[in-house]
């Protein structure tokens, strides 16, 4: 069994197809690359799974789950984590903040022993840190615990981002866009920790990537998307030869 | 400039920084407890309603201010707190239990009315809060044989631990029993901000797209930020009541309404310290005013001018100024102070440059 199965999804905002009848899996300790024009329904993919949007058609199961049964806030629980095109982090709390937020898949206490502070609520609260500060460790964020979302440059919300997924402790990491508007620099450490997050972390990567040299670098194998619908499916080198996600790219005229 | 290096995780857990910043809290509890000793009779009435505004100010701080819910409506919540608290005291409950029951019935009152309200957003939200403020002077009319409808009702002092506490009589008493319920509601309000569940005020607050990215319920949530909210704020209508004296349909208008929300937006948003720095303005304003009036009365020939709204007036103006100079509110200003003299002189303008945060539109895609 897949880790995450898509099967026969199709999505329609008004007359327009975002997704459509697109079906593919997603298998245990891969990184597994999503690339298409913008526009392509990528991002409308990780929604779906996300459960913001409800399919038109199909079956989205996640490590066993019928995904299509659960609320917004419960995909969180089974394991999955994610990232957003257009950064949406908790700006006006601090990066600390906003990693402790990624633990509350994780809460135990309630709102009487949070009130208290009970030592169960402190205990679990010292927990988190933990857990978060190996995060910090781990993407380089020291600098940064106490400041202000608001008061970040761009690069380092993204590493946010990244970092406060994975302080869910995720089985499977979404990532949309995760080098987008980043220097060569940082789109090389995001390289590595991508590779270290599968390797060291043992978690399953789905991601969503327009530089080509990130995908081939660090994925497994490739989805190439046009107008909601799959054009090619393999590794990275076959589908940059394949002649459908050429001509995608380069348009009809070639 | 102190730096405070971090050594272990409880550190960021304790809700002080350090034992220097623990000592100044320490002090300023003394100072206010002591009071009564340093006060006469009128100021520490003052200072007693500063404290009550300040609790209601906590309450609709939870809502507003750090789970992003505007709400006009909690002056409804203030008259539900005070009317449960007397009609529960004159069926023979003690005020022991009457007074905790007072905010446990408006905070589930506000709950359920949190239902309908999940769907909006913004200035929908604030305009249907806004018609309940507006309702609620109906409802005290229309169940006059409990309320006491148009003539209102009384309380007299209460027994509290074989004590009797009156606003007048005791006034010594009121103003502790009215700081002890501050100092709890305070450390309940820093409790839960070190906790998940205050964190997930905040998410849901910033954005409620990735809190339900990170498993946090958007509904569960909201039903939950409003129902604390709502029971403090019944806490505080229940202290207005007593402080008043005497109230019917008419005193908790849309107008407290709309005070509330002004003062914890002067105050800073998303702070407790807003809350009180708010209640400040709000409490001592018309002193201020009247002050004020006397002075510019005598400058134009003795008689005082007498203008209606002129405080409501004033205060819209702060308000302006606020949103437009300063949106972090008064607490925010006392940060950068605060920066500026701590790192003196290595303070720079655009330390606290206001960023452009992005369009919230077409963000999912
Ligand atoms: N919430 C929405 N409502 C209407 N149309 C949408 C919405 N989200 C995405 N779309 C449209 O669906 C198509 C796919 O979008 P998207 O998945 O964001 O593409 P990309 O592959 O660039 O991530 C685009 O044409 C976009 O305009
Ligand atoms: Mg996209």
């Amino acid at each position: 069994m897949s880790l995450l199965e898509i099967e026969n999804v199709t999505l329609k905002f008004g007359g327009l197809t975002a997704v459509d009848n697109l079906s593919f899996t997603v298998e245990e300790g891969e990184v597994f690359a999503i690339v298409g024009p913008n526009g392509a329904g990528k991002s409308t993919v990780f929604n779906l799974i996300s459960r913001f949007y409800d399919p038109y058609a199909g079956q989205i199961r996640f490590d066993g789950h019928n995904l299509l049964e659960v609320k917004p806030s419960g995909v969180a629980a089974y394991g999955v984590a994610r990232t957003f095109q257009n950064i949406e982090l908790f700006e006006h709390a601090t990066v600390l903040q906003n990693l402790l937020v990624g633990r509350h898949r994780h809460r135990k206490t309630n709102l009487f022993s949070e009130i208290l502070f009970t030592p169960s609520a402190r205990r679990q609260e010292l927990e988190n840190r933990e857990k978060v500060e190996e995060v910090i460790d781990f993407l380089d964020l020291q600098a940064y615990r106490d400041k202000m979302i608001a008061g970040l440059p761009y690069g380092v919300r993204k590493v946010v981002e990244v970092a406060r997924a994975l302080s869910t402790d995720p089985k499977l990491l979404l990532l949309d866009e995760p080098a987008s508007g980043l220097s060569v620099e940082e789109t090389t450490d995001m390289r590595w920790w991508i590779d270290d997050i599968r390797r060291q972390m043992g978690i399953t990567v789905l991601m969503v990537e327009h530089d080509m040299g990130l995908v081939s670098g660090v994925s497994d194998r490739v989805l190439a998307m046009a107008d909601g619908a799959k054009l090619a499916l393999g590794t990275p080198a076959e589908v940059q030869s394949h002649p459908a996600v050429i001509e995608a790219y380069l348009g009809k005229a070639s | 400039m102190r730096i405070v290096f971090k050594t272990d995780y409880m550190q960021d857990i304790r809700p002080w920084k350090d034992g220097y910043q623990l000592s100044l809290y320490l002090i300023l509890l003394a100072v206010v407890f002591a009071a009564p000793w340093i006060l006469d009779v009128f100021y520490l009435g003052e200072l007693t309603n500063v404290l009550i505004w300040a609790i209601a100010g906590m309450g609709l701080m939870v809502l507003t201010g750090h789970t992003g819910q505007a709400s006009l409506g909690h002056a409804a919540f203030l008259a539900f707190g005070c009317y449960s608290n007397v009609i529960l005291l004159e069926a023979g409950v003690p005020f022991i239990l009457a007074f905790p029951l007072a905010g446990v019935i408006t905070g589930i009152i506000g709950a359920l009315v949190a239902i309908p309200a999940l769907r909006l957003h913004g200035i929908y939200l604030a305009i249907f809060t806004l018609a309940m403020s507006i309702l609620v002077d109906d409802i005290i009319v229309l169940t006059e044989p409990w309320s006491g409808g148009v003539s209102g009702k009384y309380i007299a002092g209460i027994d509290l631990f074989g004590l009797s506490i009156d606003r007048w009589g005791t006034p010594m008493l009121f103003y502790w029993l009215v700081l002890a319920v501050t100092v709890i509601v305070a450390l309940g309000y820093i409790n839960l901000l070190r906790s998940p569940l205050g964190r997930s005020f905040i998410a849901v607050r910033d954005s409620e797209v990735s809190a339900q990215a990170m498993g946090v319920d958007i509904a569960r949530t909201k039903t939950i930020s409003f129902g604390l909210s709502c029971m403090v704020t019944g806490w505080a209508g229940a202290f207005m009541g007593m402080f008043a004296g005497a109230f019917n349909n008419e005193t908790f208008s849309v107008v407290i309404s709309i005070e509330l929300l002004m003062m914890i937006v002067i105050g800073g948003l998303g702070s407790i310290h807003g809350a009180f720095f708010g209640a400040i303005v709000i409490g001592f304003l018309p002193q201020f005013l009247s002050i004020a009036k006397e002075y510019v009365g005598a400058l134009f020939g003795g008689s005082t001018v007498a203008i209606p709204g002129l405080e409501f007036g004033i205060f819209g103006m702060i308000l302006i100024a606020f949103i437009l100079f300063e949106p972090m509110g008064i607490y925010g200003r006392w940060l950068k102070i605060r920066t500026f003299f701590e790192l003196f002189p290595f303070y720079r303008k655009d330390m606290f440059k206001r960023q452009k945060s992005y369009l919230k539109t077409e963000r999912l895609r």
